[in-house]
């Protein structure tokens, strides 16, 4: 095992930062900060429900640009796909199976579900690293990527 | 203007949670992958945007939750279910695999929108699509289990 590019204060701040959008959305709209959840009620609409998801995606995207006017994109630049565009497709048809059958991604459950003390959401965050870390083992290790 | 003013919290969080995921670096699909390579090239940085989100909301959720209702709404919407049910293992675990593979799990796909680039285009749509036959399917196998039941009960009658 080698350490590399290890950022903890970015990663600390950045972290600060969605805890606070998450405190900041139940405080106020009373809703849970989980992107695939909020996304998945845009994607096939939930009537009625609809307008504060498309403002929270809205800010979401808002968020990155706000980033780059900033000047803090620095490493922006140097940001490139990891896989091929087969790889993305499945990657992405792969994350969107999975967090709407398991009700949740990394925010949803990794982070609210985990401050709640919610046993399904400790369960789910336990599954989806476990298949990550076997994943990338698998890619880079097995697979002689 | 309460609906108005939801419109701008909602506006308001999610810039900061697109912010967060930025300065946190997690929208860099490199760094999603070091972190999940513990036997290679391991960069733990990953671990400390939870740490960072958790202790703000292991404090704050509990405070807020607290309260008889949200500020501009009227009820907490919190998912009530605790069954650790099959879906709920077998979906984190497709989840899993596919933020192994590309190195996107859904908020840095959104957020990543910002660099216009073709790559997360392609992530992105395939992230849609399939969450939106998902949804379908969801929605039609409920439906059937829903009519199912109602048979199975007058059976009993």
């Amino acid at each position: 095992m080698t350490i590399v590019n290890f950022t903890p204060w970015s990663a600390l701040l950045g972290g600060a930062l969605i805890g606070l959008s998450a405190a900041l959305l139940l405080l106020l709209k009373g809703r849970i900060a989980g992107i695939s959840g909020i996304a998945g009620g845009v994607i096939l609409p939930e009537k009625g429900d609809v307008s504060w998801r498309l403002f929270f995606i809205g800010g979401l995207i808002l968020g990155g640009f706000v980033y780059q006017w900033l000047g803090l994109g620095v490493g922006v630049a140097h940001i490139e796909p990891q896989v091929g565009t087969l790889a993305l497709i499945a990657g992405g048809v792969l994350v969107g199976i999975g967090t709407t059958l398991g009700s949740g991604c990394t925010s949803g459950h990794g982070i609210c579900g985990l401050s709640r003390r919610s046993p399904r959401s400790l369960v789910a965050t336990f599954s989806f690293m476990l298949a990550g870390f076997a994943m990338v083992y698998f890619i880079r290790h097995l697979f002689g990527g | 203007m309460k609906l108005q003013l939801q419109w701008l919290a909602a506006l308001a969080a999610g810039t900061l949670f697109g912010l967060g995921l930025s300065v946190a670096q997690m929208i860099d699909p490199a760094k999603v992958i070091n972190f999940l390579d513990v036997f290679g090239t391991w960069d733990p940085s990953l671990a400390f945007v939870m740490a960072g989100a958790l202790a703000v909301n292991v404090v704050a959720t509990p405070l807020i939750l607290k309260r008889r209702q949200p500020i501009l709404a009227e009820l907490f919407r919190v998912p009530a279910k605790t069954e650790l049910d099959k879906p709920l293992i077998l979906g984190s675990l497709i989840f899993g695999a596919g933020w192994g593979l590309a190195g996107y799990c859904p908020g840095p796909m959104i957020t990543s929108v910002s660099f216009i680039d073709g790559a997360i285009f392609t992530v992105l749509l395939s992230y849609v699509l399939s969450t939106l036959f998902t949804r379908l399917a969801m929605r039609r196998y409920d439906a059937y289990k829903a009519i199912k039941h109602q048979k199975d009960e007058a059976c009993v009658g």
